[in-house]
């Protein structure tokens, strides 16, 4: 296929420029957040966050060399290609701290559970584009997809990663009330969850129910989450309007921050930007979002829609649970910021998706 | 906008749709950032005198490890208080100074302090580095007395492992040490963090989870310079659940005494369920100096020493059994009817296969004699003929039912298998086919027979039981006395699989070894209590060779046979087995023997 020089004039530099900056903005305050840890690795995340940036850059503008609508006609390969490496998780990968959740291919460590957000999506997109003659989706026409979600979810659990599995839970949701529910369906999808919390209660590893229980009740766990929450709201709180400075930010520098690159990344910048800094980044998140429903809107297909949708609930529920959590209004519950934290799977897997969004919005003016 | 395909009512709805998920992601985002307003701006000025005047740190208790008994329920090992000295960098006003004064009051080199000092960025100062742990009580008493002219000093307690008694049953005890990465990530350890001391080898190690107990901690609210202002929330540790062993104290000492100065194992049980009462290896090292880590050159010292303390020979020590193995043979031979109790076969002092010559032990021989008195005398050249009527893959089938070349399946450590060879396993293992002279060799326990202690003492407990093998356990229960995590029950492995005539001879003729005067154990009879045993002398070296050393009375100490004893007693009634292996220690009868006596006299409490 001859590259098409209409596909360039259509290039989304809105998006590109959204995501400089906050990759910049991440970088600078991931520097910050290794700085005291430098001795112990520190520098090697850090360094590592720059590599996965520009190789996230790069896999960004690959991902817009091909009509994403093959994905629609691939959907199917590609999620069970996914199912089976999340099998092979369970059956060939390396246990951290008590979790199975990574698998090491040719000296390349990865988590194939941040893959598999955008396999979901492009799988649920790619069954509701086919199925769109619905106006009003019933239960009963909806048993495929939750078989598609059901599977993965559970091999999810298993490993265990809660935080991922909820995120996948919460994308499906996302399209599925989308795509529009009749009241009645939805009310019952509501009581089954319910329903099936004690389910999954019994089968939460003993320190995720402490998570759950001491943001119930802080005082239950003063030395696990319930510390870290605190320490938390006292280095969000501490930086006032304009923040302790760059490097500055004595929860983040004397140790008294938990996870400070990864899970509560959020509380660095915010101890050492203020609410000037913090108010400025979750912006930039909305703009990131409200640009990706703009893009959405301007899709000339359904199946481009519901992607680009998909997508952009990666980043809205990922922001809004992990930023929660950093200021007090969740309990810990291990869910990275994407962009903000350290993590290469989470970098590679979120800079894919938003290569899609940008391969919808620069084919948004083709006719097929 | 949307062009071909698509039907405009559809993209209507949709667009509407858009619309209100725009708003509402609208909405919540701005919701944190008024959250944040709240945080930051309206109450941040309290977080801000939080985070800068009062800082909450986390303060670990560790907690009291479980306690190590003996089935009498005296202590083996228990905790101590150990004071540990700390400096505060910030506080020291003058190092140099600081520095003399600290060293008239302990051994301590200053240059090293310095050192660390130096390496501690000005960012953490008013952290405490801990610069020497378990002080003696002089030093103690000394700083205790300077303290306010050392400001910067402070002494914090802690609690430090303690091994009673040093060696005792240290290689069933095992040791601490501190928790590495690998152990870390693995999951095994829920209750442990960086730092901890952990338990690497024996009871420490296998049941570290019960001993380990919960650390507690507690939120401290401490000042700008580290200084402790108040608890804020504590969490009690819960204590770890102690441990009751099988094992026997006084027996033990007793078996560490005799094993003091030479190499070899002593294990002793319950012939009845398996109860390990003691298990000694020597030589042995003494735990305590694990505790506060240890010198990597001295742990290789230890790993590459031809002693190999860290062995526990009792259980991965590999002998050949020698004449214990003919326990074995005479089960083997009656079983498949080969031998005749009553059957006189002469033994002439040699035996000729081929154009090899075998030798019994004894020079010219025992004359005519019959099944009770070729075990009494610990005849060779019966069993010789015996296993040639048998063949080595019989021997093979009957060892292996006497629980030989296995593993026990003792709780604790590397237990080796031993080996007991097949001519399958010859031709697998060196490609040559088995060579009847082996056979001959084999049937008094040499060639390729590897036995370890521990399978000898089960081995005599299973003839005298019934024919049952249990397993080897170590540990009465872990908890209280009521109220138990585990508790000891017996696990039967497997039986002997022989007749109870046949066990019924073979005890007669155990017994005869040690209450005949004849008999070769007779240095383990004691007077009033039937004891029953067998002796044996495995070679090291060919005989041949030694003889072509020419010089009896100077034969290199390693060249020296292993010498070995099991024993059971009372024989009517068993209620202890042992085996004793003395390595290099010449003959059964004289160096192993009056061991297994004593031993006996003791846990049966006969004063004669």
């Amino acid at each position: 296929m001859m590259f098409d020089r209409r596909l360039l004039q259509h290039f989304d530099w809105i998006l590109l420029l959204i995501l400089i900056l906050i990759g910049a903005i991440s970088t600078i305050n991931l520097y910050s957040a290794t700085f005291p840890i430098r001795d112990v690795g520190g520098s090697q995340i850090f360094l590592k966050h720059i590599y996965w940036f520009l190789i996230g850059f790069a896999l960004l503008l690959l991902m817009t060399t091909f009509d994403y609508h093959l994905l629609e006609r691939l959907a199917y390969l590609i999620y069970f290609f996914s199912i089976s490496l999340l099998v092979l998780v369970l059956v060939l990968g390396e246990i951290y701290s008590g979790s199975q959740r990574w698998l090491n291919i040719w000296g390349i460590t990865f988590q194939p559970s941040e893959f598999f957000k955008i396999t979901l999506i492009i799988v649920l997109a790619a069954y509701f584009a086919d199925h769109g003659e619905y106006t009003e989706y019933r239960l009963r026409d909806l048993w495929r997809p939750f078989l598609l979600i059901i599977v993965p979810f559970l091999l999810i659990i298993k490993q265990p990663d809660l935080g991922t599995a909820l995120i996948l839970i919460f994308i499906s949701f996302s399209i599925i009330l989308f795509m529009k529910v009749n009241w009645k369906s939805l009310l019952i999808l509501i009581m089954i969850s319910l329903l099936s919390a004690p389910f999954i209660w019994f089968n939460l590893k003993d320190y995720q129910q402490k998570r759950i229980l001491s943001f119930l009740n802080p005082g239950s766990d003063p030395l696990g989450s319930g510390y870290h929450i605190i320490q938390s709201k006292i280095a969000v709180g501490s930086g006032l309007l304009w923040g302790k400075g760059f490097l500055k930010g004595t929860q983040t520098h004397l140790h008294f921050l938990p996870e400070q690159h990864s899970d509560f990344a959020f509380s660095v910048m915010a101890e050492e930007w203020g609410f000037v800094g913090s108010a400025f980044l979750l912006i930039l998140y909305l703009l990131l979002i409200l640009w990706g429903i703009n893009i959405a809107k301007n899709s000339k297909d359904m199946f481009g829609t519901i992607l680009a949708v998909g997508i952009v609930s990666i980043v809205f529920w990922q922001l809004i649970i992990n930023v929660s959590m950093a200021i007090g209004l969740l309990p810990v519950v291990g869910i990275p910021l994407v962009f903000l934290s350290s993590g290469g799977s989470s970098i590679i897997s979120t800079m894919a998706g938003m290569g899609l969004l940008m391969n919808i919005s620069m084919r948004r003016f083709m006719f097929q | 906008m949307r062009t071909s395909g698509f039907d405009p009512v559809l993209v209507e709805i949709l667009n509407r749709r858009l619309r209100i998920v725009s708003i509402l992601v609208f909405l919540i985002i701005s919701a944190l950032i008024i959250r944040l307003w709240f945080l930051q701006i309206v109450n941040g000025p309290l977080y801000r005198a939080q985070s800068e005047n009062n800082r909450i740190h986390l303060q670990k208790i560790p907690p009291f490890r479980g306690t190590i008994m003996d089935r009498k329920g005296e202590l083996l090992v228990d905790n101590r208080p150990s004071f540990d000295l700390y400096i505060i960098p910030e506080d020291i006003q003058d190092r140099k100074q600081f520095l003399t004064c600290l060293k008239f009051l302990i051994d301590i080199d200053p240059e090293q302090i310095s050192d660390k000092l130096d390496k501690t960025s000005n960012l953490y100062s008013f952290r405490s580095i801990l610069i020497k742990k378990d002080i003696t009580r002089d030093e103690l008493a000394a700083i205790e007395t300077h303290l306010f002219d050392l400001p910067g000093l402070y002494v914090q307690p802690s609690i430090q492992r303690s091994y009673l008694f040093k060696n005792l049953a240290s290689h069933v005890i095992g040791y601490l040490g501190e928790i590495n990465q690998n152990e870390l990530k693995s999951g095994k350890y829920p209750d442990n963090s960086a730092g901890d001391l952990i338990g690497k080898s024996g009871v420490e190690g296998k049941w570290h989870n019960y001993l380990n107990g919960m650390a507690g901690g507690k939120q401290v609210e401490v000042n700008a310079a580290g200084r402790k202002l108040q608890d804020l929330s504590i969490k009690l540790p819960v204590p770890g659940m102690n441990i009751i062993l099988t094992i026997d104290k006084d027996l033990q000492s007793l078996a560490e005494e005799k094993l003091r100065d030479k190499k070899g194992a002593i294990v002793a049980l319950d012939p009845n369920n398996g109860e390990i009462l003691a298990m000694s290896s020597s030589p042995a090292i003494d735990p305590n100096m694990f505790i506060g880590g240890i010198q990597k050159t001295e742990w290789e010292k230890m790993i590459s020493s031809s002693d190999s303390p860290m062995q526990n020979r009792a259980i991965s020590g590999q002998y050949p059994p020698g004449s214990l193995f003919k326990i074995a043979m005479a089960l083997a031979g009656l079983e498949e009817g080969v031998i005749d109790p009553d059957e006189l076969i002469t033994c002439s002092g040699t035996y000729t296969l081929g154009n090899r010559t075998y030798q019994c032990w004894k020079e010219g021989g025992h004359g005519s004699i019959n099944l009770q008195r070729a075990i009494m005398e610990s005849c060779d050249i019966y069993f010789y003929k015996i296993g040639i009527r048998l063949g080595i893959d019989k021997i093979a089938h009957y060892a292996k039912m006497c629980g030989l070349g296995q593993k026990t399946g003792f709780e604790l450590g590397n237990e080796a298998e031993g080996l007991i060879p097949t001519s399958a396993w010859k031709l697998k293992r060196f490609g040559v086919p088995w060579q009847l002279g082996e056979t001959v060799s084999s049937s008094i326990g040499q060639s390729y027979i590897l036995a370890t202690p521990i399978q000898m003492a089960r081995l005599i407990s299973a003839v005298f039981n019934g024919g049952k093998l249990y397993q080897p356990k170590i540990v009465r229960y872990i908890g209280n006395e009521s109220d138990d995590a585990y508790r000891f029950t017996p696990t039967l492995i497997g039986e002997l699989g022989v007749r109870q005539e046949n066990l019924e001879l073979l005890k007669e003729a155990l017994i005869s070894v040690v209450n005949d005067p004849q008999g070769t154990g007779a240095r383990a009879k004691i007077q009033g209590i039937k004891v029953a045993g067998k002796t044996g002398t495995a070679q090291v070296v060919a005989l041949e060779k030694i003889k072509n050393l020419d010089s009896d009375d100077e034969i290199l100490d390693k060249f020296q046979d292993h010498s070995w004893f099991v024993a059971i007693a009372p024989a009517e009634n068993p209620q202890i087995a042992l085996a004793v292996l003395i390595e290099h220690g010449g003959h059964g009868s004289s160096g192993a023997a009056p061991i297994a006596r004593d031993l006996i006299k003791k846990y049966l409490n006969i004063d004669r």
